[in-house]
């Protein structure tokens, strides 16, 4: 076989070898990928780690962001909005999450609280009740109730100077406030809303919440205010009056009695509130026993649980860190020292410690410091146990043994060679303590172990602990802390999850 | 093995001891409340505290409380609660309530937790599989007072099915059916968690175990599916989730504090949390005792099972 094609090559075919330039490996032109972004990679994959990282990072913009902008503090503790139930504004003309919820009351009850309505336009009462009576011939009234309208009319004491700016405030946006005092508590005006609403005649005049309407022969409340000759009695002279009052026979309605400090007003609460606050009553989340807000007060207790988390987290990170380098990378007697050590304060149960912590510290620190020790005491014992597992693993690797060659010091050796393998473990431990955390605080403050409550402070678990006495008659009170927690632990959870598997290189290639 | 174990009781003794220690001095730090007036009890509380060294320095305190526990295993009176009552007596009366409403929760959730379990790794990346698993997350996520919180409102209040307080035991036996109705709610607060933790651990192992060689052998053998499973692929997988059931019965004895205190079970989680507010150290030392030692012993009882159930591993072997 011969290979005749190739006999005769022209001599301008061939080239010489460049012989005197040096010829060097090409740079990669593709990216290189470091640990974080391979890792980064391959969480952005796991599509519900994204979304829960996702949801997590809005429960801590709401933990931020709301206090700032809310109407409402934790300290704001308003008297007669208690436990009013969640509206929110945008869709309360559409009949959802607007404040009302189905009330059964008397036939006194029913007529207490439509009067309300009758009175100011304001209705605590809405649509038409469901009457039923029972075999004792005792009518009970079905009806829908709107939580908020429910307060209806407050009895205040106010100095002249708050009696005649409130009157100006009245006339400058024509708004009443201020309405006609009743017959009924001629002589004692207790202050607050008892037997305020009672504008109306009662069947017998001792006026109690259980008071019966006397009612006209159309079934309409028979109006019971005191009345006096002159117009301007007790010193009103807003121009503001109510629609029935006219003047007739020379009589005038009086809008306040006078006493030795000042002046007693009956004033429809929802105007109070808007004169004295400067907006209208409206608690996303309803209000608790206490009357604060319960959006702010979450969103607050959210923020204190997340510092307490993230500061617990960092410390006992860095001491756990520290502590398992040294107990892996030198073995031997030290480890067995050291693991005794953290062994006796890992089988202290935590909620021991948390007492004793409450009981020596909580009166010389407070009670967030206290606590803060306790989650440290302990905590930092399972990230020592990880980091010691990492270090006993990679620490007789060949590149350690090339690298103490070279003259590495100890120091160099854990902390530039070694400590770097358990940076993932680490970081899924440090992100998975946070839940925790706020998983035992919120138990810790249900239980009254641990009490983080003041004036301007307030936890999830305090929440929590607020609600549960209110659980049979207002749900909503407990029902926000407990969806924000679950939330959260959720979140956390398949965010962990997503977080271990994108750290650890082994699955790299798995899923597909 | 025996040797193994004989350490290991050694170890836990010491560890107790130190915690112990630590624990009576950091308590003996504290002001010692004092006695409520209460008539002629109040020489018995305090004849009590002349005996246990009240006023000596606390190594000769402790040497005494020592010595009184481990002699007679007398732990003192109660004196802020269960005023001359002895400590342990109480304790002791409390343990029932705890004991059986955690008994009946894993008596009912170990099998369903098994059962979802098993049939989520049978239908292992199938529908029923993925369902399972994610309310398998969802229900080890979300914290068990949560569950309290809606079975207590949707159970009790709104639909009346349970009563909302458990009866006394003067009047009802602890192990009547009234009893178990009535601590129903917590029974299932309770399970849910464990039923949602068993789930994961069994599909997790089974579904490992399923794929093994000798699953595939025992099908050619001619075995049903069902049989290769229960008889080989079962056996296999119970040695990670039996020591974790082991766990689950011995922590019935420390309970859970949350529960019982939402919905009033009289039980050694509810005496804790009243030792602690009204400080009332003798009970607090004897139940950091019952808590401490619970947690060491099933620690060595989880570890040492691993051992009977499967002897191809055999804890604490040298290399």
């Amino acid at each position: 076989m011969q290979n005749n094609e190739y006999i005769s090559i022209p001599k301008e075919k061939f080239e010489f070898a460049p012989v005197g330039e040096k010829i060097y490996d090409k740079k990669l032109e593709t990216k290189p990928i470091g640990y974080f972004k391979d890792a980064w990679i391959r969480f952005r994959k796991n599509k519900s780690s994204v979304a829960a990282a996702i949801i997590i990072m809005i429960l801590i913009l709401f933990a931020i962001i709301v206090p700032i902008f809310s109407h409402y503090t934790v300290e704001h503790r308003d008297g007669y909005y208690k436990t009013v139930l969640p509206k929110f504004d945008l869709l309360a003309p559409l009949g959802i999450w607007d404040g009302t919820f189905t009330k059964t009351d008397t036939r006194a009850g029913y007529y207490y609280y439509n009067a309300i309505g009758v009175e100011s336009g304001y209705k605590a009462v809405i649509g038409e009740p469901k009457i039923t009576i029972d075999s004792e011939g005792n009518e009970s009234y079905k009806f829908k109730a709107d939580s908020y309208n429910m307060v209806g009319y407050v009895f205040l004491n106010l100095t002249s100077d708050e009696y005649f700016a409130l009157q100006k405030y009245q006339d400058d946006n024509e708004i009443q406030v201020i309405y006609p005092m009743p017959e009924n508590y001629k002589t004692n005006y207790t202050i607050g809303n008892a037997g305020a609403n009672f504008w109306y005649k009662l069947k017998n005049n001792n006026a109690t919440s259980s008071g019966e309407p006397l009612l006209d022969k159309n079934g309409d409340y028979i109006p019971n205010y005191i009345e006096r000759s002159s117009k301007d009695s007790a010193d009103y002279t807003s121009k503001m009056r109510i629609a029935s009052d006219t003047g007739e026979n020379g009589k005038w309605f009086a809008y306040a009695v006078k006493n030795q400090t000042g002046y007693k007003v009956r004033v429809l609460y929802r105007e109070y509130y808007i004169y004295k606050n400067g907006f209208e009553p409206s608690f996303l989340f309803g209000t608790n026993a206490y009357g604060q807000d319960i959006f702010t007060c979450l969103a607050a207790g959210a923020r204190l649980s997340f510092i307490l988390a993230i500061f617990v987290s960092i410390i006992n990170l860095t001491i756990g860190a520290f502590y398992g380098a040294v107990e892996g990378y030198y073995g031997g007697a030290v480890d067995m020292i050291l693991e005794r050590i953290s062994d006796i304060l890992a089988s202290v149960p935590f909620i021991v410690v948390v007492t004793l912590f409450k009981l020596h510290l909580a009166e010389k620190v407070g009670a967030l410091p206290s606590l803060l020790f306790a989650f440290v005491m302990t905590g930092w014992v399972g990230m020592a146990s990880r980091v010691r597992l990492q270090f006993y693993r990679f620490k007789g690797h060949e590149y350690i043994l090339a690298a103490r060659t070279l003259g590495a010091k100890d120091g160099r050796l854990m902390f530039k060679h070694i400590f770097p393998n358990s940076i993932g473990t680490i970081i899924t431990g440090a992100v998975l303590t946070i839940p925790g955390v706020i998983f035992s605080e919120s138990s810790l403050s249900y239980l009254g172990i641990i009490n983080l409550e003041t004036s301007s402070l307030t936890s999830v678990g305090t929440m929590l602990a607020q609600g549960q006495g209110y659980l049979q008659t207002f749900p909503h009170i407990i029902l926000f802390p407990a969806m924000f927690i679950s939330l959260l632990e959720i979140s956390f959870n398949l965010f962990g999850n997503g977080l271990r598997d994108a750290f650890n290189p082994s699955l790299r290639g798995v899923e597909e | 093995m025996v040797k193994y174990t004989i350490k290991r009781i050694l170890l836990m003794i010491f560890t107790l001891f130190v915690i112990m220690t630590m624990c009576f001095v950091l308590i003996k730090l504290l002001p010692l409340p004092a006695v409520k007036e209460m008539g002629k009890d109040i020489n018995i509380i305090l004849m009590k505290r002349e005996q246990m060294g009240y006023g000596k320095p606390i190594s000769v305190q402790y040497a005494l409380f020592l010595k009184n526990v481990i002699t007679k295993w007398d732990w003192g009176v109660g004196e802020q609660m269960y005023e001359t009552l002895s400590v342990w007596n109480v304790l002791m009366q409390k343990l029932p309530y705890t004991i059986i409403v955690n008994l009946y929760s894993i008596l009912i959730a170990i099998p369903i937790g098994l059962a979802f379990g098993i049939y989520a790794a049978l239908k292992k990346n199938k529908w029923q599989d993925h369902v399972i698993s994610t309310a398998v997350m969802l229900f080890i996520s979300v914290p068990s007072y949560v569950y309290a919180f809606l079975v207590q409102y949707f159970l009790c209040f709104k639909a009346g099915l349970f009563p909302i307080t458990i009866p006394s035991s003067e009047t009802t036996s602890l192990f009547s059916f009234r009893m178990f109705i009535s601590m129903m709610p917590a029974i299932m607060s309770l399970g849910f968690g464990v039923v949602a933790g068993l789930a994961r651990y069994t599909r997790a192992e089974l579904s490992e175990v399923l794929t093994g060689d000798y699953m595939l052998l025992a099908r050619t053998k001619g075995l049903t599916k069902a049989q290769a499973t229960a008889r080989h692929a079962m056996r296999n997988a119970m040695v990670v989730i039996l020591p974790m059931i082991i766990g689950e019965f011995i922590g019935i004895i420390s309970g859970s504090l949350i529960i019982e205190k939402i919905f009033a079970i009289p039980g050694v989680g509810s005496l804790y949390i009243s030792s602690i507010n009204l400080r009332d150290y003798n009970f607090f030392m004897a139940l950091t005792f019952f808590y401490t030692f619970i947690g060491l012993f099933s620690g060595i009882v989880m570890d040492i099972s691993y051992g009977f159930i499967d002897p191809r591993i055999r804890m604490g072997a040298k290399k």
